[in-house]
């Protein structure tokens, strides 16, 4: 009974409210079909192919590759960047919370019950971006191109356990020829705040003004978004400076590394 | 019951009889008649047809909408969690019998692969139709007001689907389970602050390799009986019952928000009572200069009649 009354619906705009229909057959007629289909494929599944059950735990053989399931693949994708502070444990809270905030950040009214891309074209590009970009799309090369020694493999290609991969990798002060470690402490400092602070700032800056959006928005709301965004976008920034320029870290620090 | 009497075959009357025997009438109160007031008593009158409403949406039944992703995500569960309880019967959480009963399961127990098997892949199955779910309902922004609370919800029912799967993959105790259990554990060891290895552990002295946040997940220093007897602890109660509870709160908040999300452009802000920013689309409707006269971001009566064009336009 309840779902018959929408909160938001004030009598002038009862005309525009879509229709209903009794649950039943309407709804439950359909999802007993589409119930029923979905248990037929997984019974045959089931039927057909065996759930994997290798030699029992051995704590002395490590296999090599050692791989999580694959839901979990893209975070150990993240460890050939990451330090496993990072991959391990910043980036999936990150993901967590940046997901939960989604609704609160997104002040954009439109595009609320339908399927749309222009009228939302920043969140729905970004979301994609970040779902398939950086968790899809990992997880795929997880599965089916890594081999031992958590090295690229085609998925037909042998896996030679013996392939040794030069990695000369070098932090970003050395990158420029600072040889000092507190040279190198500051620049990675000022790099990554720089990171965070700029491209916002100049954002807001120049956009302010003329951006409904903005305005609607706030401050906080941008902040918290920003830092999100400029998060997100840091791991393709580390995975390109990584495979393009070969750096290691942005920043040394003693107490941890980025 | 008019609609009865007016069929006169055998197997109708035998239908009739049943359906108005003492012990009928009993379960089923209110009988076929097709008046709308009686369909709301049936679905209003029995425990599992009122945890769904008596009427829905037109567009939300429409699978293209919700591509059933999140009905599927729960009927995945459900079996997961009844070929589970079979499996329970079967299989014990020490290191000397877990593996040997997965072989049992397979070569002694009737059905016993099959069951192990439906378990499985209705829990692989779950981990893709979450997301997938996920996906629909970002991409129809059913996330937005009232249904803000019910994502955070859903982010939620994520991670423990994702913690549910992770737990169950250690039970069969191969090489596989421990090593990935191994790996993904590892991680822990670097939590800031509370993994041994970790960023700013030097500032909290109790840390050690022995007490950290790994060692929590893992009931000693290594992927061994403790691990196991914990993971089976959370895999089977835990977790399941903050997942039912969870779940429990996404359906009822679905109904509480106003069922459904769909096209109801009467939420939505008038987009010509406001100057359209460079790089959207602008209704054709709306010179720029007129519309930059009516007052911004203000639901008042100007934008009431402003709304209805909007409606009227798409
Ligand atoms: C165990 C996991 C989950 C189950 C069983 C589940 C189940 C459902 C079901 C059955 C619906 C009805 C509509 C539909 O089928 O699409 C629904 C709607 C919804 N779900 Fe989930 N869900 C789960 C996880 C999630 C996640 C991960 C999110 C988001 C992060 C989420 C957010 C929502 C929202 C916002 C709605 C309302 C959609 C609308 O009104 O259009 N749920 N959920």
């Amino acid at each position: 009974m309840t779902a018959s009354s929408t909160p938001k619906a004030d009598a002038g705009d009862r005309a525009a409210l879509p229709a209903k229909v009794f649950a039943w057959p309407g709804l439950l007629r359909i999802e007993s079909l589409v119930a029923l289909a979905a248990i037929i494929i997984l019974c045959v599944w089931s039927i057909t192919i065996d759930a994997p059950l290798e030699e029992p735990a051995n704590p002395a053989i490590t296999p090599n590759p050692a791989k999580a399931p694959w839901y979990f693949l893209g975070l150990q994708e993240l460890l050939v960047y990451f330090d496993p502070w990072i991959a391990g444990v910043v980036i999936p809270g990150l993901c967590i919370v940046g997901l939960m905030a989604i609704p609160y950040l997104d002040v954009n009214l439109k595009g609320n019950g339908y399927y749309t891309f222009k009228r939302r074209a920043f969140a729905i590009s970004t979301f994609l971006f970040g779902f398939l970009g950086l968790w899809i799309i990992p997880i795929v090369i997880g599965v089916f191109f890594r081999g031992p020694g958590w090295n690229l493999f085609w998925p037909w290609e042998h896996w030679d356990i013996h392939k040794v991969v030069a990695q000369n990798n070098v932090n970003l002060g050395n990158l420029i020829g600072i040889k000092n470690y507190l040279a190198e402490a500051v620049l990675g400092i000022v790099f990554l705040s720089a990171w965070y602070v700029v491209p916002p700032l100049v954002l807001w800056r120049k956009k302010y003004a003329e951006s409904p959006t903005l305005k609607a928005m706030g401050l906080t709301r941008f902040v918290i978004t920003a830092f999100l965004f400029q998060s997100m976008m840091l791991v393709p920034l580390k995975i390109f400076a990584r495979l393009v320029l070969h750096v290691k870290y942005f920043l040394v620090l003693p107490w941890f590394n980025v | 019951m008019p609609t009865l009497e007016q069929d006169k075959e055998d197997k109708t009357e035998l239908r009739d009889r049943i359906a108005s025997s003492q012990i009928w009438r009993s379960i089923f109160r209110h009988g076929f008649d097709d008046t709308q007031r009686n369909r709301v008593l049936q679905m209003t009158a029995g425990f599992l047809l009122h945890t769904r409403p008596v009427k829905v949406w037109t567009h939300g039944i429409r699978l293209r909408y919700t591509w059933g992703a999140g009905g599927l995500t729960f009927l995945m569960f459900v079996v997961a969690c009844i070929t589970g309880v079979v499996l329970m019967f079967y299989y014990r959480p020490v290191p000397e019998y877990a593996y040997a009963d997965m072989k049992y399961l397979k070569f002694d127990i009737p059905f016993g692969m099959f069951m192990r098997n439906m378990h499985r892949w209705s829990a692989h199955a779950m981990v893709l139709l979450v997301l997938v779910h996920m996906l629909r309902v970002f991409l129809t922004g059913s996330y937005k007001k009232p249904r803000e609370f019910n994502w955070v919800i859903g982010v939620c029912l994520l991670t423990l689907t994702l913690l549910l799967s992770f737990t169950g993959y250690l039970l069969p105790w191969d090489q596989l389970s421990i090593w990935a259990v191994t790996v993904g554990t590892n991680m822990a060891r670097a939590t800031p602050f509370l993994g041994h290895e970790g960023p700013f552990s030097e500032f909290l002295p109790f840390i050690s390799p022995r007490y950290d946040a790994r060692s929590l997940l893992l009931g000693g220093t290594i992927v061994a009986q403790g691990t196991l007897l914990r993971f089976y602890v959370l895999h089977c109660i835990v977790l399941p019952i903050f997942a039912i509870w969870f779940v429990m709160v996404h359906f009822y908040r679905i109904r509480k928000d106003g069922g459904i999300s769909g096209p109801n452009k009467a939420l939505e802000p008038p987009l010509v009572a406001r100057p359209v920013p460079a790089g959207q689309i602008a209704p054709e409707s709306s010179p720029p200069k007129a519309s930059g006269a009516l007052p911004e971001n203000q639901p008042g009566q100007e934008n009431q009649s402003a709304r209805k064009s909007e409606g009227e336009s798409e």
